[in-house]
Formats: C-alpha cells, structure tokens, sequence
C-alpha cells in the first residue's frame, strides 16, 4: 500500500517517469515496479495519463466553459444517475458534485461559444432532473493541474557554484 | 594599466584563486550545458516565504534590526534548534542571525583564532574554511577523510593533525562535496580527542536536513560538547533561500558575543527581509521542505544507480545534494576530466581537487537537477568513460 500510494505521488506529478527510473526511486526491482503499475491501471487507481496542453501557443480559439447546474435528485440514485448521464456526452471534460448553491459542475469544452450554447439548451436542459443552468465562459487560463501559464521554468543558477 | 599587486596585503595574495572560479568562467560561455556544477537547490524558495516578504515589506519593514537579529527569530531559531539536534540555546545571548552560514565561518573563525593558531579542517570540504582560517591569521590544516570511511573524520587521522597549536576543528556533515555524514556513533570516538586536546568545535550543519537514511546528529548534542561547539545552520539549502543571505550561529555566550562584536561593526545586521522570510520559513515552512528532502532523495538514487551501470565507483552519499564519484578509471585527474567533459559531451561538474587536494581523482556532481537532465548528464557521462576509460 505504502509503495502504491510512493508510486501515484510520484506519477501525479509527473506521469513520464520511466518504471526504470522509478524502480530506482523506490529502492524496488524493475519488473516490480512494471507488475504494481498494471495492476492500478487494471484497478482503475490510475485512470489514465494526459498532457497539460497549452493551446493559446498554438492561436487556437477552443473555448471552454463551467456550468453551474441545478438538479432535483432521483429516487434510488440521488444525484448519481443525473451526473453519470451528463459525463457521457464527450464534450464534457470534467464533472463535480458540489456543496453550495447549486449542485453539478460542469466543465464542457468546444470549437465555439455557439457549440457550447447549444449543448446548453439542446442536451443538458433537456434533461428532466436538470432544473437551471448558469453558464461561465473561461477567459484565461493562469494555472492548471499545478502548472502555471505564463512562468518560465527557466534554470537562473550560476551554471557552476561552491 | 599599471599593477597594483604590491598593494594587496600578502596574506590576501597567499589565497589560492578559486577552483570554482576558474571552471565557471570556462562553463558560462558555452550552451546546450547541463550542468550539475551547481551547489544550491532547483526550487525557487517556496512561494508562502516569498509573500511573508512581501508582506513585510508592504508594511514597512525596512530597518536595521537588532545587531543579533530579530528577537522572533531568534526564539523561533532557538525552538527549531531543541527539536532539531535536542540542545537548548537561549535566544538572549546564544543565537547571532547572520548573512549566510557564509558570514559565520568568517566571524567564528576571526572571533576565535591567534595568528598563527591551526584550524583543522576535514578535506575534501566545502571552499571556505582554509580561506576563512588564513584570513584570521590562522593556519588551515587537512584532516584527510577517504570514500572507503564513507568520508567520516577517522579518531586516528584526527589525532595525526592534531599539534600543540591546534585550536579549532571544523566539522562539516553532511558534507559538501561528498555526501558523507557523521552519525552519532562516529561522533562519540571525538569527543574525547576534542576535549582532551582542549579544541573549539565550528559545525558547519547546513545541510542536516537533508540526510536520507536516519537522523542527523549534532556533535553539540553529545556529553561535553555543548560548551566548546559553535553550531551553524542556514536557510539556504533546507529552504531553498542561498539568495536571501541568510544563516545563524549558536553557542557559548562568550563565543557567540566575541562573534556579535565582530559582526555589529562589520554588518551590523542581516537584511531585515531575510529576516523577516527566514521566521515564515521556520513557522510555517516544514511541510514544503519535506517535499524538497524526498525529491532529492529520489534524485540521489538515480545518480548513484546511474554511475554504477556505467561503471563508475562512487560512495552512496547520505546527505546534502552532491555524489562524488571516482574519476580514476580514466587515468585523468580531475581537472582534466572536467574540462574534456565539458569540451566533449558538455556536462558540467566540479573538480575534486576544488574542495583540497584530497578531492583529486573525483568530480562534484550535484543531484539539485531535473531528473530528465541528470539521465541525459549520466548518458553523455557514459559515453564519455566508454571513450576514456583505461584498462
Ligand atoms: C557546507 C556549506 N556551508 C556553507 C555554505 C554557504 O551557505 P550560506 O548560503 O548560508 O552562506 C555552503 C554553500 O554552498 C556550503 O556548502
């Protein structure tokens, strides 16, 4: 438990690290390391690996938005089944049960504001549970998944030092 | 223009330039380096100290301090220290804030040194303590430590430098350039020669938050020490902080006010906004520097697994950032080495012999690096000995 728990900390932060080199970390064999690895990806521990892309570099226009969402809760499934539904369309990113005054966050992301308005009023208010929507565009994106946007990583040491 | 050498006091004229000095300036001219020539941290000093700062500063905290330095850090230091090694230090008359660990060495060494005394000073170490020493007029004298003792002061080696002028030992783990520390048990088997010899102890332990495998000990910490032992530590390392200057000194109140005299006529103060960032640190800054410990921890075992799978010898060091690896399998000594490395593959290390003649036959190379740069140095590095490598 302890070395899975090492494993994920260290993958969390950064996903590229080879099995080798993490065999190295963890003062464990390589094969180990690789077993332990496929076994959280099998157990769905680790859900994946994506990159934290900055597409502005790019001059890309996509558009994102959060979507603060109202929903009387189900019989049986309380807010459960209404949240499933909703992370299924592949235009949402990210779903969260909020405390608060509303109850579902919605992180959808489009080509344009126009696709997103329309997932708004044509899939997402649609659904019987969903009583309101309010919709929050994102403007600028400052930090991300610890990674912040505008900082150059740049070494500033004296290349040589006592 | 004309030369002023004649001008510059011989004792001055006396000090070897700088090791370091010569290979920076052979470094900082080129590009594409990876350098694990460095001697500090890869993080940028936590952001909740940089704030405490700014905070400061928004507020007006402008001033000279006290000559000791703030009263707040000064308790806080006191606090840490009892957690720290298990000694008390008043924060009254036993704790003197400094610019740097860099300072102390300075003040110490001038507060305590009769022209002419010795100064025992473990070697390979970090470049201060010799210079420090003849700038007081003193005499360094080399404590030879080997990678086959994992680089602690043997009892014997002590005792062959030790003569009736010797006055300080310098103690300095873990160590800079080799990683090697000193656990208790290797401190106990001093202790006797110390007092017996009737010497000052300066421990030097800025880098005692940064021992991997048990706990560091401090030499104050055991039976009789207390009195005779000037502990120095610093924020530099642990904190990430080498550019605030920041650093303090403990010990006997005699010593510690021979030090203040000193340092209130020469510096008067540590800047008040170091001051101000080092108490945030203490306070508040214990979470985030154990995050930094673990990350070098890692990168530690990757360096030193990486210079065994490509046959180079190296002693697995317990402390600070630095593995200090054997050069011998290439014929070389170190600083040719390090200036066909940097020509060749264009990886920058330390030569040994930067940190005294017992440094020769090694490198310096420093684990404060990104992992994917410190893999890249240990390909190159490769390649390098599969071209050099003799017999
Ligand atoms: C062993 C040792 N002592 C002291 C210092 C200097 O520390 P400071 O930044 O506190 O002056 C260094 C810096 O490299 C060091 O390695």
């Amino acid at each position: 438990m302890e070395l899975e728990k090492k494993m994920l900390k260290i993958l969390e932060h950064d996903a590229k690290i080879s099995p080798k080199t993490m065999a190295t970390m963890l003062d464990e064999e390589e094969a180990h390391i690789r077993e332990v690895l496929a076994h959280l990806e099998k157990e769905r521990y680790i859900l994946g690996y994506n990159a934290v892309v900055n597409w502005d570099r790019f001059g890309e226009n996509g558009v994102e938005a959060m979507i603060e969402v109202k929903v009387t809760p189900a019989r049986e499934v309380g807010f459960n089944g209404v949240a499933e539904r909703i992370s299924r369309f592949p235009e949402v990113r990210s779903v969260y049960l909020m405390s608060g005054t509303y109850d579902l966050s919605v992180v959808v992301t489009a080509d344009t504001m126009k696709e997103i308005a329309l997932f708004v009023s044509h899939k997402l208010s649609t659904l019987d549970e969903v009583q309101s929507t309010v919709t929050h565009f994102i403007l600028k994106r400052y930090k991300q998944d610890n990674f912040i946007f505008e900082s150059p990583q740049e070494d500033r040491r004296l290349v040589v030092s006592p | 223009m004309s030369n002023m050498d004649k001008y510059v006091s011989k004792t001055v004229q006396a000090i070897p330039p700088s090791g370091i000095r010569k290979f920076f300036d052979l470094v900082s001219q080129m590009e594409g380096v990876i350098s694990l020539g460095v001697g500090e941290p890869d993080f940028v000093t936590p952001w909740h100290i940089r704030e405490a700062c700014f905070y400061s500063l928004e507020h007006g905290y402008t001033m000279y301090t006290s000559n000791q330095g703030l009263i707040e850090l000064r308790e806080e230091i006191a606090l840490y220290m009892r957690r720290h090694i298990g000694v008390n230090y008043s924060p009254e008359n036993q704790i003197l804030v400094t610019v740097g660990v860099s300072e102390a060495v300075d003040l110490a060494l001038r507060a305590i040194i009769e022209p002419g005394d010795e100064v025992l000073v473990p070697e390979p170490s970090y470049v201060s303590y010799s210079p420090g020493a003849s700038l007081a007029y003193g005499i360094p004298v080399a404590v030879e430590t080997f990678a086959e003792d994992e680089y602690r002061i043997r009892p014997d080696m002590l005792e062959k430098a030790i003569t009736p002028k010797s006055k300080v030992l310098i103690l300095a783990y873990p160590n800079n350039p080799t990683g090697g520390i000193m656990r208790k048990e290797d401190l106990e088997p001093l202790v006797e020669i110390i007092i017996k010899n009737d010497l000052i102890v300066i421990s030097d332990e800025i880098y005692s938050e940064l021992t991997y495998n048990g706990e560091h000990a401090s030499i104050a910490s055991l039976p009789g020490m207390k009195e005779r032992t000037i502990v120095f530590n610093g924020f530099s390392k642990a904190f990430a902080m080498t550019g605030w200057r920041i650093g303090y000194a403990c010990g006997h109140p005699d010593l510690i006010g021979a030090m203040t005299k000193i340092h209130q006529y020469t510096i008067m103060c540590a800047p008040i906004m170091a001051q101000k960032a080092a108490l945030e640190a203490l306070r508040h800054g214990e979470t985030e520097m154990r995050k930094m410990v673990e990350n070098y921890n890692y990168r530690r075992k990757i360096m030193v697994s990486g210079f065994r799978e490509i046959g180079m010898q190296c002693f697995e060091p317990q402390g600070a950032f630095y593995a200090f690896p054997s050069i011998v399998c290439t014929g070389m000594n170190s600083e040719e080495f390090s200036e066909k490395l940097i020509m060749e593959e264009k990886v920058a290390v330390v030569p040994g012999n930067a940190f005294g003649a017992m440094g020769n036959g090694h490198v310096r190379c420093c684990y404060a690096a990104s992992v994917a740069d410190i893999e890249q140095a240990l390909d190159r590095i490769g390649s390098f000995l599969s071209r050099h490598r003799k017999g």
